[in-house]
């Protein structure tokens, strides 16, 4: 190479190194080193002990492994529907202009913004089975409330609740941005035919709200196989493993059991879920979004 | 549908938002006999600040409160200079392979964290870097989804005021920081705000790698103290407080902005 040949080939590098050099050290590296690690028993003190693919196979035969991911599909089949409808409900009540709006928006974001430790032990507090003021409230209405985070049967109900609060005001502003850029026109088009509210709700803004449904869908799935702080807040896996998450065991198995192998094999199966169910979403898209 | 009862179902909603905020700073002022009073009091005869006096003397919480600032604005600083340069060279620097290289900054986005905290704590420890500063930043350095976001910024820039500046006799460093870095301003913003909140609100990572109180930030504080006082409502709800104001202070004043762009990550 010429010097100016030299000379460009160290511009590139001087703005191409702070990202790569970190991003090998503290991504690629560990990506390798996760992958090495699933191949080996390791207790992470003593020696790495080469076992192929065992820890992968037993894994996938393991009621451990098996119950975690239940848990973890129960969850989102528990808390996306809650926050879809829920989110959807809102952005079309906020979505034409109406006195405090935008005071409205900002609140219903606040949780968002909220970090999830405190959003956890906030919700822990009013769920609390012993004083906490939502059974409290039950009780005035007659109610008898549940145990709640301790009882094996309510645990996961009550991270569904917190983690759909928390979300609410985010898939919220995701479906009102949606509806903000559908035109008017369409509407209008519709009520002058006589199309009823609904109708119009079913045939014209859910179609075109597609592409923002999409978008919430495909971010809450990979963020729900992912839960773990909530949980581990709230429940830490209890009551009796009623509420052991993927991450959780990825996290007991290291730190508990000193099981580092078998903790990233099973980190390496949840994201090849992650990306099958990513890949069959992006797939199936165009049987039902609508990109107008 | 009537305007009232639009009206009254969001407003309604509203309280469901706000109910908890206001609980937790109750329950904070509460003396701590009485937290688990029925029925709940909602305004506590001799309200202290007691819990929050506890909080001080049990963990480091100033101390906490400022690790959680200086690492998010550090880390969120960090992640905007690198990634505005990858971004930069992505879009218009040619070089031999630069398709495959930007495909592995793509791969390294879809790496969920779990998969990655076992072999960085194993990491870290080999490099002596376990309970340290250091290891709290090191994986928040770059971010492939920095360089993804203002790679499409910098490619909407028109080439002509790239070319402008040539003429002028400027060099790729110069066209960088008085010519695209001013005109992807908005997005920098967008960025910065996703990349404070992500550092502001992480968990896992410093469970894993943080032992000492002295390094902790704030969500980990809180969980420690959680630990430690579990049936001690005051005081957790008084750290809640606490860690919850600087992010909402910060909001007030940018509320606008994170909206739009939260907004804006669906229109893609």
């Amino acid at each position: 190479m010429n010097r100016r040949g030299w000379r460009y080939a160290l511009t590139v590098a001087v703005f191409l190194l702070p990202s790569l050099v970190p991003l090998t050290l503290y991504t690629l590296i560990p990506m390798a080193g996760s992958l090495w690690t699933s191949l080996h028993e390791w207790d992470l003190i003593s020696e790495m002990r080469w076992v192929g693919l065992d820890n992968y196979a037993e894994l996938i035969g393991d009621p451990g492994t098996r119950a975690a991911f239940l848990h973890t599909l129960s969850f989102i089949a528990g808390y996306l529907p809650l926050v879809y409808v829920g989110g959807l409900g809102l952005a079309v009540l906020l979505n034409r202009p109406m006195r405090g709006r935008s005071l409205l928006r900002g609140v219903y974001f606040l949780p968002v913004i909220t970090s999830w430790v405190v959003v956890a032990l906030m919700w822990k507090w009013l769920l609390n089975p012993a004083g906490g003021i939502v059974n409290w409230a039950l009780g005035l209405i007659g109610v008898s409330g549940p145990g709640w985070w301790t009882d094996p049967a309510w645990a996961m109900p009550s991270i569904i609740i917190a983690t759909a609060w928390k979300d609410l005001g985010f898939v919220m502003i995701i479906l009102l941005a949606g509806l903000q850029a559908i035109p008017r026109e369409y509407q209008e088009a519709a009520m002058v035919d006589g199309a009823t509210a609904w109708r119009r709700f079913r045939h014209i803004t859910l179609p075109l709200l597609s592409p923002s449904t999409f978008f919430v869908i495909v971010i809450s799935l990979i963020n729900g196989f992912q839960v773990f702080d909530q949980v581990q807040i709230m429940t830490g896996g209890g009551p009796g493993g009623a509420t052991q998450v993927v991450v959780s065991q990825i996290y007991d198995l290291t730190f508990r059991y000193g099981r580092a192998g078998a903790a990233s094999a099973l980190s390496w199966l949840l994201f090849a879920l992650v990306l099958l169910v990513t890949i069959v979403q992006i797939r199936g898209q165009r049987r039902w979004v609508t990109y107008g | 549908m009537g305007k009232a009862v639009k009206y009254a179902v969001v407003g309604l909603g509203a309280l469901v938002m706000l109910f908890p905020f206001a609980w937790a700073v109750i329950t904070s002022i509460t003396p701590g006999e009485a937290v688990l009073a029925v029925p709940p009091d909602f305004t506590p005869e001799g309200a202290s600040l007691a819990a929050y006096a506890k909080l001080l003397e049990t963990l480091p919480f100033w101390r906490i409160v400022l690790n959680s600032l200086w690492i998010g604005v550090a880390s969120t600083a960090l992640q905007l200079v690198t990634s505005a340069m990858a971004a930069y060279a992505f879009a218009r620097l040619p070089f031999p392979g630069r398709g495959a290289l930007f495909a592995v900054y793509l791969a390294t986005l879809m790496m969920p964290l779990p998969v990655l905290v076992v072999p960085l704590f194993i990491e870290m420890r080999m490099l002596g870097l376990v309970d340290t500063y250091f290891a709290l930043l090191a994986p928040t350095i770059a971010s492939a989804f920095g360089v993804f976001l203002l790679r499409q910024a910098v490619q909407q820039v028109p080439r002509e005021f790239d070319e402008a500046a040539v003429l002028d006799g400027a060099g790729h460093f110069r066209i960088f920081a008085y010519v695209v870095l001013p005109l992807i301003r908005p997005a920098l913003a967008t960025f910065a705000i996703f990349g404070f909140m992500a550092s502001w609100n992480s968990y896992l990572w410093p469970l894993i790698i943080i032992k000492s109180p002295e390094f902790m930030t704030l969500p980990l504080g809180l969980a420690t103290l959680h630990g430690q006082f579990t049936t001690e409502w005051d005081v957790v709800m008084a750290g809640s407080v606490v860690s919850v104001v600087p992010i909402l202070v910060l909001y007030v004043f940018a509320e606008k902005h994170v909206i739009a762009s939260v907004a804006q990550s669906g229109l893609k």
